[in-house]
């Protein structure tokens, strides 16, 4: 459910960008606080309070990996596996991770608990390799390091 | 005059600094009151005088760019790009997160010298802890009268959004990262024009790199002259080089323009040597999508021109130091897969070569390639590098060729024996 107050938010925003439509990635931000991911009713939201079609929200949406379709796990680690993380061995800690917890990078945990993905460069590279939950940094990850971090997660 | 000077750095380790109060102490907002005194064109004059050159990565002089803003009657506006994702590069994080009442300050100058009304500061999806680190800085400004109306008691008013991205590298070219503010997809515009003719809304606008940006307040406040007095002749001033891979001592080192490779990868204050004392086989100089240096360029002085004539790019300042026990083909299919994932699709040489130089890459690297393939992969770069409609395109090829062109025997190795020549 979007509530009342969550589409007020997204009708403010509306209101302080030069142009409405400017909106639409902070709303449908919102909408995805509100629901867990983006739904049908998320983008119907989203469109009244910017005033375009739901097709068009739904098109800037699945543009962005960040909004996601479907329900994620509680948290999401990513573990970066581009050039820096690579030159640090992230493969092998994303292997050990996938190992640890049972599921192949893409997979959430059968509880719903932990979702493993693969990330591009996180600007983190001068402390690699480097993990995010839910957005927080985790660096220079030793995989002592990610043991305890899974231990905490579970 | 001292071997060098930390205009960004200086009090990054100050406990505090993130909060208004603690800046102000340490000299922060007083570039920006200074430069309220100053007619704005004067301080386009000053920075054009400083020297400085854009740090996102095509390095274009900023004074310059602000005088080329179309003087009609629409509204101007300013975006600071803070969308850093080039793989190598994390000054911006490390400003917004810790220093980021001086990129607010820069952006209030810059905002006032540009005679823009309403900035934006586009802050990348996947660093939501900077987001809130320039948020809670701008509210902060607003509270204290340095963002609103006739900030500081002068007749100046300005307003400031802080917009976040939400997963898109491409939104970091300019053009698509107004798309991407207006509400829209990520894609590209056609360049000419550039944003200072027509940008956000169809006003004339600044777009600078976050970095450039939080330059502009030591510039003001201690000039340009002492500014210009560091670097080069024709790379001024210091800029924030981040040195990450295979060295001992990885980070963000604010060093003057020029300094040599090997100071930077070997000197006890900033790389310390390479990890455990292996040779250097090869450098990325600014980010993935600059073009190797082999080990005979370690003398090289890191400025814009040096690093030209050597036939790569500053880029973005992110230096990757690769070791002799690295496999090259290993280290290039993984950064070709980035420029597969994060091609936004809109023309076909990009969004079609990158996939096939990817599969390409992973055979070789799994030892089923052909010797064909080598040549096929230059083939297609040249396919791509030029013929693209925006600069993404030509990056993704930049490791390639420039990697085939100095370790081909690496790449011959791969499809004789199936396995490569290291570890
Ligand atoms: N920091 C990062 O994360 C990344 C940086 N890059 C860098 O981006 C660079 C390419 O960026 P582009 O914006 O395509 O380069 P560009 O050369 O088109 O433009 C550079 C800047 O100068 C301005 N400009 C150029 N000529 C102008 C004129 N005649 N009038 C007014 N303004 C003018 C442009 O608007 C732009 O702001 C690459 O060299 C690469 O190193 C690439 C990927 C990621
Ligand atoms: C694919 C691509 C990605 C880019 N990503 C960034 C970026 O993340 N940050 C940035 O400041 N510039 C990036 N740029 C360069 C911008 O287009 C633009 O040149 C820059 O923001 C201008 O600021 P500056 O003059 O201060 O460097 C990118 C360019 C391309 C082609
Ligand atoms: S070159 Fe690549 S990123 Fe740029 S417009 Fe074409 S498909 Fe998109
Ligand atoms: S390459 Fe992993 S954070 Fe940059």
């Amino acid at each position: 459910m979007i509530s009342e107050k969550a589409k007020e938010r997204m009708r403010a925003l509306a209101r302080r960008y030069p142009a409405a439509r400017s909106a639409v990635m902070p709303s449908l931000y919102i909408a995805q606080e509100e629901e867990g991911y983006i739904t049908r009713e998320g983008l119907e939201a989203v469109a009244e309070a910017v005033g375009i079609t739901v097709d068009d929200v739904e098109s800037v949406a699945t543009f962005y990996t960040m909004y996601h379709t479907q329900p994620p796990g509680k948290k999401i680690v990513k573990v970066c596996t581009s050039i820096s993380c690579y030159l640090r061995n992230c493969d092998s800690l994303m292997e050990h991770l996938e190992a640890r917890l049972g599921i192949k990078r893409g997979e959430t945990t059968p509880d719903g608990n932990i979702t493993l993905q693969g990330a591009e460069c996180l600007a983190s590279c001068g402390s690699a390799p480097v993990i995010q939950v839910n957005g927080q940094f985790v660096e220079n990850v030793t995989l002592e390091k990610a043991d305890t971090l899974i231990d905490e997660l579970e | 005059m001292p071997e060098t000077e930390q205009f960004l750095l200086k009090n990054i380790n100050v406990p505090g600094v993130d909060g208004i109060e603690v800046y102000r102490q340490h000299g922060g907002y007083e570039a920006l009151a200074k430069a309220l005194q100053s007619d704005p064109d004067q301080l386009v004059e000053e920075l054009k005088k400083s020297g400085l050159r854009g740090r996102g990565g095509a390095g274009f002089p900023t004074g310059l760019k602000w005088s080329f803003l179309a003087k009609n009657d629409k509204p101007r506006y300013l975006c600071c790009n803070s969308d850093e994702s080039e793989p190598g590069t994390f000054k911006d994080r490390m400003l917004m997160e810790r220093l980021p009442h001086l990129l607010v300050e820069g952006v209030l100058i810059t905002s006032y010298a540009c005679r823009v009304k309403t900035a934006f500061i586009y802050v990348r999806g996947e660093l939501p802890y900077a987001a809130d680190q320039v948020q809670k800085a701008v509210d902060e400004a607003y509270e204290a009268g340095l963002i609103g109306s006739n900030i500081l008691g002068s007749d100046y008013s300005i307003d400031v959004i802080v917009h976040r991205g939400a997963g898109a590298y491409i939104c970091g070219e300019e053009s698509a990262l107004m798309e991407s503010l207006e509400g829209r997809r990520g894609y590209p515009r056609l360049k000419p024009p550039f944003p200072a003719v027509i940008g956000l809304y169809g006003g004339p606008t600044v777009i600078n790199n976050c970095e450039t940006l939080c330059t502009v307040p030591a510039i003001i406040q201690h000039g340009a002259d002492y500014y210009a007095s560091f670097g080069t002749e024709k790379s001024k001033g210091t800029r924030i080089f981040g040195l990450s891979g295979q060295v001992k001592k990885p980070g963000n080192y604010e060093l003057p323009l020029g300094i040599p490779l090997r100071t930077l990868i070997y000197d006890e204050r900033y790389g310390g040597g390479v990890l455990n004392d292996k040779q250097v086989k090869a450098v990325i100089p600014g980010g993935s999508s600059t073009f190797f240096l082999g080990p005979d360029k370690l003398d090289l002085p890191m400025d814009y021109e040096s690093v030209a004539a050597a036939g790569s790019m500053l880029g973005s300042g992110g230096v990757i130091v690769i070791n002799e026990d690295t496999c090259i083909v290993g280290a290039i299919a993984r950064a070709a897969e980035f420029y597969r994932d994060e091609s936004c699709g809109k023309c076909t040489p990009c969004r079609e070569g990158t996939y096939w130089l990817t599969e390409l890459l992973e055979r070789l690297e799994h030892g089923k390639g052909k010797m064909k393939d080598i040549d096929l992969l230059v083939d297609i770069c040249g396919n791509i590098s030029g013929k693209s409609f925006c600069p993404l395109g030509d990056a993704a090829t930049s490791l390639i060729t420039s990697g085939i062109r100095l370790f081909r025997e690496e790449f011959e190795y791969h499809v004789t024996h199936g396995h490569c020549m290291v570890g």
